[in-house]
């Protein structure tokens, strides 16, 4: 695949008069140069490519891919001429203010960082605040088999040591496990509920008794916080702190390298530590001594955040009431058509996702094959291989924006595939066969990686 | 094919023991597990590695895992040819393919590790 850089090096245009000295100027741009025309159908050529929401289902597990309104970018696109250091910013402060008290109100919590600048950066702030807490008394935090890759990342930065926690045979967190492994030395358990099985964790009001029990906190990873709106507070099963990632759950969209926002909150007992600047009466203040600092420069991705305000605003609380319902109800829908076709093992209700595997398989046909021959159908793979505690996992995530016709279609389209490794395994071995670019060697990609394309 | 005289772990990490030295590798149902290997950290020269605590970690195409030390001691070499030729593990897991080198601090942890029949029950259950 050639892209436009790779068509040789045409002169566009040539600055002629322009209002810079001449030693200054470099003689040579080594960039590309080309007419607008040109640059125009590059970029088109590979949104057209592309993969999006916008133009097919996209069923991505534990990423929450859903349609976000496009009213909510345009109010995003009002305040985008707003410099960060305008004089008179009492709206955006309001809109700060009255948004950290909408994501107090859902969670539970006593006060939210709007700071951190995506999901890993609000764990990371949320870790550091648990670090500040307990100072060098507590060296270890607890994390589950089924948590995500940046849970145990997000301790080891803060120099605790991770010690894991196995699941039990429901998907729940191991109540014994738990129990051997909290010790005085633990300063807290790192929680995704529901987790990344999809799972409601059936316990959990034992588990975070158990933590507080030994002194130590419960930290809630919020990413799944999708099928709990308006229905679940993780403040009320225990958890101490919480991040949210607004560009999942909350309108804007996740993935494509950002910019997120990964809100903190935490109980009243944890305020003093949040990030700097806090807003106290309608002014950014500076003034708390036992704060973990600042963690991000300006007032963040405040563009995130009002697309979240403006959601919440639109929504209301009965709108997101049905965001929860629709998004479990379209996930246990498709769980219960695909069980027939695929081995499900954790065969419960679940939340607003779950996780079938390719055991059973015929011809030796595999989750990677699936995954590749769902792109010939127009439809994004789901997370694959993740959780690991699950051999050969696929992860499916409906969300709630999808029609019935489009999960039915989806369904039927998992059932050709499941004939067809039976039939013609050749045509999933082969996949993806109709894509821009065949199978990749991910192989080779990982060990000879090639970083620059060579013109 | 499985060399004489190794022992194993759970974790499916093969002990070459040689006097108080120790060497260490996965088997070749680990590697088969992991599928093709494409990226190897292993420890330090002169770092000291405790039994069943990470002392490195394998990256495949799949997944990242921890390299759980079998036994406890001092790191006295680390193979270098993984660095450019990490297939070497998946190719010959048991010879080209051994991880790193230790002199062993407790030799009586050899007790606990398991021989090629104990450890072929376990990767007959998996």
């Amino acid at each position: 695949m050639k892209t436009i850089f790779a068509k040789g090096n045409r002169k566009g245009h040539v600055f002629n008069d322009i209002d810079i000295d001449q030693r200054f100027l470099r003689k040579e741009l080594l960039i590309p140069d080309f007419c607008e025309t040109d640059v125009v159908r590059h970029y088109v050529s590979l949104e057209r490519m592309n993969h999006g929401v916008d133009n097919g289902f996209y069923p991505l597990g534990s990423c929450t891919m859903k349609y976000n309104p496009k009213v909510n970018e345009w109010a995003a696109s009002l305040f985008a001429s707003i410099h960060p250091l305008t004089k008179d910013n009492r709206g955006c402060l309001t809109l700060m203010t009255e948004l950290s008290s909408m994501l107090c109100k859902i969670t539970g919590m006593a006060e939210f960082t709007l700071s951190p600048a995506a999901g890993a950066h609000g764990e990371l702030t949320g870790v550091m605040i648990l670090r500040k807490h307990f100072g060098d008394t507590r060296s270890k935090i607890l994390i589950p088999d089924s948590a995500h890759g940046t849970n145990p990342a997000s301790a080891a930065l803060c120099g605790f040591s991770v010690v894991e926690i196995k699941s039990d045979a429901r998907g729940n967190i191991d109540l014994s496990d738990l129990k051997e492994k909290m010790a005085d030395d633990v300063a807290g358990l790192m929680v995704t509920n529901p987790n990344t099985l999809g799972l409601f964790d059936e316990n959990i009001m034992e588990v975070t008794r158990i933590v507080h029990e030994n002194g130590g906190l419960v930290y809630c990873d919020g990413a799944n916080m999708n099928p709990l709106l308006g229905r679940v507070r993780p403040a009320d099963f225990g958890a101490d702190i919480i991040h949210l990632n607004l560009h999942k759950t909350f309108s804007t969209p996740h993935g494509g390298g950002g910019p997120g926002s990964g809100p903190v909150g935490v109980v009243g007992s944890l305020r003093k530590y949040l990030p700097v600047p806090r807003i106290v009466e309608g002014t950014f203040s500076y003034d708390f001594p036992d704060s973990i600092g600042q963690m991000r420069s300006f007032w963040s991705n405040f563009g995130v955040l009002v697309k979240a305000y403006c959601y919440f605003l639109a929504l209301g609380e009965d709108g997101l009431y049905q965001v929860s319902e629709y998004s479990v109800l379209n996930a246990n829908y498709l769980k219960n058509r695909l069980k027939k076709t695929f081995h499900l093992p954790f065969d419960r209700p679940c939340m607003h996702e779950f996780v079938i595997c390719d055991e059973g398989m015929p011809n030796n046909v595999t989750t990677n094959d699936i995954a590749k021959r769902l792109i010939d159908f127009g439809i994004h793979p789901p997370t694959v291989y993740f959780p690991l505690i699950v051999k050969g996992a696929m992860m499916i995530e409906p969300t709630e924006t999808e029609s019935k016709e489009t999960l039915d279609k989806f369904c039927e389209v998992m059932e050709q595939i499941r004939r067809d490794a039976e039939d013609n395994p050749e045509i999933l071995k082969n996949a993806p066969n109709n894509a821009p670019v065949r199978r990749l060697d991910a192989v080779k990609a990982a060990r000879e990686p090639i970083l620059r394309e060579i013109l | 094919m499985t060399p004489e005289g190794l022992r194993y772990t759970e974790d499916h990490e093969w002990v070459k023991i040689d006097g108080d030295i120790a060497i260490i590798g996965i088997t070749d149902y680990a590697q088969k597990q992991l599928t093709d290997i494409v990226f190897v950290e292993l420890p330090e020269k002169g770092k000291h590695v405790t039994k069943g605590t990470s002392a490195g970690a394998l990256e495949s195409v799949k997944s990242v895992s921890d390299i759980l030390s079998p036994m406890t001691g001092e790191v006295l070499e680390t193979n270098q040819d993984l660095a450019d030729n990490p297939q070497l593990i998946n190719e010959d897991p048991y010879g080209k393919g051994w991880l790193f080198k230790i002199k062993i601090s407790d030799p009586a942890e050899a007790e606990t590790l398991l021989d090629l029949v104990a450890y072929t029950d376990i990767t007959k259950e998996a």
